[in-house]
């Protein structure tokens, strides 16, 4: 019996550490299947960590502390958009600004508001989220496989990356589809970031998002842009990091430890693959990338 | 209407460039601090003195390496995003040169280094030109990948395979002393070292392969038009694996300037995102090699302009110098701003032109998304 409590503790840990990913990939999934790339999920995340942890610190409340993420992250996404969608930037261009913005607004105002550029305020435990992020990513994981699958709404996302013109013809306007799917795409990350900074840990702190962004984006496309494989994919990148994070340090054969950065590469190498087509192939919505100009 | 079109395209960039400082300078009000106070501090940090000029310049090595990297890529319709990883496989590999050969002498040793530079990051840019060419696979999502897969390599030889047995640090054990290239006396203590001529030196080999040769010829023939270069008989595959191991190559160059001419060894986190970067400076260079040179210097000087900030202002840290570059690098990017200013572009008939000329992703109109899917079989 006891051989389960580690097997437990592994479980429980890969849920929790794959909370932030799961809302950022479905934040992806919304604004890519709409045909907007969102290299700036890691932005958005970053400013919805720190949005996050400055309101549940003023306000005294988790649940504000996930509104203010959400306010950070939209607001971050509604300058991506605009640049996106409306000055038809290039889209992968403006997303590394937007992570450059994030990277470093969220410092800068850290500094202004408390004094230091590396982390806000401890959180107290009382003000952090026990376990109900984790039940609302999965939660949101069906509702939005359910809202793609069934609903007009849900079709209009996926003919605005698909087939703009047909959703033109149809009488949709394309761009206020896109629109909203990158302000949620901006909210579900900022859900993320805030996973991340009032959730997993109890404080912001410079660049705690490391990357997770980009891990997000690579389960999005490990599972070929799809809800449920997509949040699958994501369990697993949480598995390899908990796996990480208890295997630093151990030795299991030999005298050196294991080399834990070959476990951390692991997302990205199987994303590679997938993407080359090795492993089942993986196919982009059509018209990602490709500004929309009403005619 | 052709000097119109082309003083809009040298007037553009520094427009964008005034008005992205301009907004990101203005974010410094919230910290309390008047934007023309922080500016003036960053002129004066930038190019205040021999020794901050010298900064600058070394600050911009890195970026006309990566810039140009960018920029080549772009030329061949490809976006290289992965100039992280190349710049970080080609410095370790330099180092690794400098650590297993120690004792060659002066002259070789450092030419060995960069042969030993420019190999790594080749190889690295090859494996997302390969995949494209051969695999179809977006090189965005794999270089960004590839990034992610260097940091862990690079970090695990680090500590495990050519760590410093002497130190603590994150960093391989020092190169062999013939390796050290000499750093330029002018510039007072700064680390500015003869790398910055390689790196005019790459400029100038850049814009004579894209412009002077027939490879060069053929790989902007396969960034403007992909379908009229294969009618012509050209190797599409073959030149976009090209373009992607000249790129790598030029990003490896970056070990030239930080393990030859300063640190004498590779250390974990040595760039500050110059890989990004580039991107920035290719985008404002317009992807040519004096462009590109020109707008590393600007990214230099900014980089350096804001590393006295945080001991010369109250707030404001150099944290500003990332808000600065997003800033810019949205502005310029932006393509439809400047319709908005000059309405030069107001007919949609030549913004979908204006799209398509520029070596982004393609687009299609209506029209001809219709024409194509009966051309191509």
């Amino acid at each position: 019996m006891e051989i389960l409590i580690p097997v437990f503790q592994i479980i429980t840990s890969t849920f929790r550490v794959s909370t932030p990913l799961v809302f950022a990939a479905l934040g992806g999934m919304m604004s890519e299947r709409a045909g907007v790339i969102n290299i700036a999920l890691e932005g958005m995340m970053l400013m919805g960590a720190f949005g996050g942890a400055v309101v549940a610190l003023t306000l005294h409340s988790s649940l504000y502390g996930a509104l203010g993420a959400i306010a950070f992250s939209v607001g971050i996404a509604a300058i991506y958009g605009f640049f996106a969608i409306e000055l038809r930037a290039n889209q992968i261009v403006a997303g590394t600004a937007i992570n450059m913005l994030a990277a470093g607004l969220t410092p800068f105002l850290s500094k202004v508001l408390y004094e230091s550029s590396t982390s806000t305020p401890n959180l107290p435990l009382e003000l952090r989220f026990q376990s109900s992020p984790v039940w609302v990513a999965w939660g949101l994981v069906i509702l939005s496989w359910f809202w793609m699958k069934y609903t007009p709404s849900g079709l209009w996302i996926r003919f605005a990356g698909e087939n703009p013109e047909a959703l033109d013809s149809a009488g949709v306007r394309v761009k206020r589809v896109r629109w909203a799917a990158v302000l949620l795409s901006g909210l579900l990350a900022g859900l993320g970031g805030a996973s991340l900074s009032i959730f997993l840990s109890s404080s912001f702190s410079r660049n705690m998002t490391a990357g997770r962004g980009f891990m997000a984006l690579a389960a999005l496309i490990f599972g070929k842009w799809k809800p449920i494989p997509t949040a699958a994919a994501c369990l697993l990148f949480g598995f390899f990091d908990t796996l990480q994070i208890r295997l630093q340090g151990v030795v299991l054969w030999g005298t050196a430890p294991v080399p834990v950065q070959f476990i951390q590469i692991l997302p990205y190498v199987v994303t590679i693959f997938v993407l080359a087509g090795v492993v089942g192939q993986s196919k982009a919505p059509k018209a990602l990338g490709l500004p929309f100009i009403q005619d | 209407m052709k000097t119109g079109k082309s003083l809009f395209l040298f007037f553009q960039p520094i427009f964008s460039v005034i008005l992205g400082l301009g907004i990101g300078l203005l974010i410094t009000y919230a910290a309390g601090e008047s934007p023309w106070n922080v500016f003036q501090i960053m002129v004066k940090s930038a190019f205040g003195s021999r020794y901050d000029l010298g900064m600058t310049l070394f600050y911009a090595t890195p970026l006309i390496f990566t810039g140009l990297s960018v920029a080549v890529a772009f030329h061949a319709g490809l976006f290289n995003i992965g100039g992280e990883g190349q710049l970080e496989i080609g410095a370790l590999a330099t180092a690794a040169v400098g650590i297993c050969f120690a004792g060659m002498p002066f002259p070789f040793a450092p030419i060995l280094g960069v042969l030993g530079g420019i190999l790594g990051g080749a190889l690295w840019g090859a494996i997302p030109g390969w995949l494209r060419a051969r695999r179809g696979s977006h090189e965005v999502i794999n270089t960004i990948m590839l990034n992610f897969i260097s940091a862990g390599l690079c970090s695990w030889v680090t500590l495990y395979v050519l760590k410093n047995p002497d130190s603590q640090n994150p960093e391989t054990a020092s190169i062999g002393v013939g390796y050290l290239i000499p750093q330029l006396k002018f510039f007072a203590e700064a680390p500015v070292s003869v790398a910055i001529l390689l790196a005019l030196l790459a400029a100038v080999l850049v814009w004579f392969l894209l412009w002077k040769t027939s490879l060069g010829f053929e790989l902007r023939a396969v960034g403007q038009n992909e379908v009229a270069a294969k009618a012509a008989g050209i190797d599409v595959g073959k030149i976009r694996i090209l373009a992607m191991v000249i790129a790598g190559g030029l990003a490896g160059l970056v070990g030239v300037s930080e393990v030859l001419g300063n640190a004498g060894r590779f250390k974990i986190g040595m760039s500050p995102g110059y890989g990004f970067m580039g991107i920035a400076v290719a985008l404002l260079g317009r992807s040519r090699p004096l462009g590109v040179v020109a707008s590393a210097l600007l990214f230099g000087a900014l980089h350096k302009g804001t590393s006295d900030l945080d001991f010369e202002t109250e707030n404001v840290t150099r944290d500003l110098s990332l808000i600065l570059q997003a800033t810019v690098i949205l502005c310029v990017s932006a393509d439809g701003l400047w319709s908005f200013f000059g309405n030069r572009l107001k007919n949609k008939h030549q913004i979908k032109k204006n799209l398509k000329g520029k070596l982004n992703f393609p687009v299609k109109t209506k029209s001809e998304a219709e024409s194509s899917s009966t051309v191509t079989p």
